[in-house]
């Protein structure tokens, strides 16, 4: 899992996390939540739903438009979370 | 003895402090730079004061965060301090309000919350639970979003009674419980909506702040979406104080902490045209509980000046003669030490000012 700069204070300082989680989306964003639940809540609100102004890339596709949290992760993929363009 | 003025902007929180009787400032920050600070608190209840900070980032939410060090450091929890239960089915988009509770219920803090909801934190802030009897309101379905949004802004306990707490909300208007907010009623007659069909319903008006007389605990005063108005019986119900403003119009209200009847807000021209009166830079002050007003402008802008002043961004402090501060939508924060007669800039070019709260510390 790849972290942009914004969140990397939550991780430790870290820019990249291995999270151990098989299947979905989801199943990756729950399993980095118990070690890293502060970072977890920049990312998705209290329901479980993707913050709007931020995107979440696996394998380069941003998974809005590929299932959401049901996206597939494949054993080796790279999830990338990163800002989009927003704010004034 | 030192002076903190917190000021909470659209891109961060700066701290202002005074250690010559308010008269010069140092200020540090942006601490949260880049997130929206709409509240702030100072809570000089315990024996070593407690800076709260509501913030929101554009992109990674709402939180709070607590400092102990007059904010050389701050802390955050990992679980979200202030989060709507997993059956409301919505989530928190702003806390819009911190307030600590009465000297009897010393870990008891209020946050009130856009969407429209209370929360309570009995360990002084750290953690917030929903409060369920006003989530659960008959009238919440009918409750409006105003242009900023749809939120409980203003929390008020009761200085000598913990059972009695009153909350405004825009839209929505004002509620208040006698049980310790087990139960709530609105609090609204008297209170014109000129903005509906029936224009003195008993809920759904705008009102956007309400500040509690100091020396009469049953007197409140409430700024409205159009319309200024007094209450003498804890908000049950409401009388006309605008007859000697400006305008009717405007956000903040401010009660002397110390001083019974005196109460100071900046009226802008109307609805529809968003602009302080005659396009200067003026605070209004009653000394009578609005009977009459006077205009304070001594060492304030001279000439046109066109920036508001928002319904949190005005604020009084708790020394002798009392302080008053405001801040502007351009960034400018002024300062008064003699309760309004005199004004001096503290700082200009910030970020649009949110909400300011000043203590002794």
């Amino acid at each position: 899992m790849l972290l942009p700069g914004p969140l990397r204070g939550e991780a430790g300082g870290a820019s990249r996390l291995n999270v151990t989680a098989a299947g979905t989306l989801r199943a990756v964003l729950d399993e980095m939540a118990v070690a890293h639940p502060r970072l977890a809540r920049r990312i998705r609100d209290e329901r479980g739903e993707l913050r709007r102004y931020v995107n979440v890339f696996v394998d380069g596709e941003d998974c809005r438009h590929s299932g959401g949290l049901a996206t597939p992760v494949r054993d080796g993929a790279e999830v990338q979370v990163l800002p989009s363009v927003a704010g004034g | 003895m030192a002076t903190l003025l917190a000021i909470g902007t659209a891109k961060g929180l700066f701290l202002a402090t005074s250690t010559d009787d308010r008269r010069s400032w140092e200020i540090s920050g942006p601490h949260f730079p880049m997130t929206g600070v709409y509240a702030v608190a100072v809570d000089t209840r315990r024996s070593t004061p407690r800076l709260l900070a509501g913030m929101t980032s554009s992109h990674f939410g709402p939180s709070v965060a607590t400092s102990d060090d007059l904010g050389a450091s701050w802390d955050e929890p990992d679980q979200a301090p202030v989060a709507f239960p997993a059956d409301t089915g919505v989530s928190l988009g702003r806390v819009w309000q911190l307030m600590p509770a009465g000297p009897d219920e010393p870990d008891v803090v209020w946050a009130g919350t856009e969407p429209s909801a209370l929360f309570k934190s009995t360990d002084g802030g750290r953690s917030f639970e929903l409060v369920r009897s006003l989530w659960d309101h008959p009238h919440r379905p009918q409750w409006e979003a105003g242009f900023g949004g749809q939120a409980v802004h203003t929390v008020l306990p009761h200085p000598r009674d913990p059972a009695r707490l009153l909350v405004a909300m825009s839209t929505g208007g004002v509620y208040r419980s006698e049980d310790a907010g087990a139960t709530w009623a609105p609090g609204n007659t008297g209170i014109r909506a000129y903005f509906m069909p029936d224009e003195w319903p008993e809920f759904g008006q705008c009102v956007h702040k309400v500040a509690r007389d100091a020396g009469n605990p049953e007197r409140l005063y409430a700024q409205n979406h159009h319309g200024v108005y007094r209450s003498d019986d804890d908000g049950r119900t409401w009388s006309s104080i605008a007859d000697g403003l400006p305008s009717d119009f405007g956000f903040p209200m401010v009660a002397h902490p110390g001083r019974g009847g005196m109460v100071w807000t900046f009226p802008l021209v109307a609805d529809g045209e968003r602009f302080p009166t005659d396009h200067r830079c003026r605070v209004f002050r009653s000394a009578d509980a609005g009977g009459k007003w006077e205009p304070l402008s001594v060492g304030l802008p001279e000439g046109p000046f066109y920036p508001a002043v928002l319904r949190d961004a005005m604020c009084a402090d708790d020394a002798s003669p009392g302080g008053v501060y405001f801040g502007t939508r351009s960034g400018s924060v002024f300062a008064s030490r003699d309760e309004g007669d005199s004004w001096s800039v503290v700082a200009a070019h910030l970020p649009d000012v949110l909400c300011v709260r000043a203590a002794a510390v």
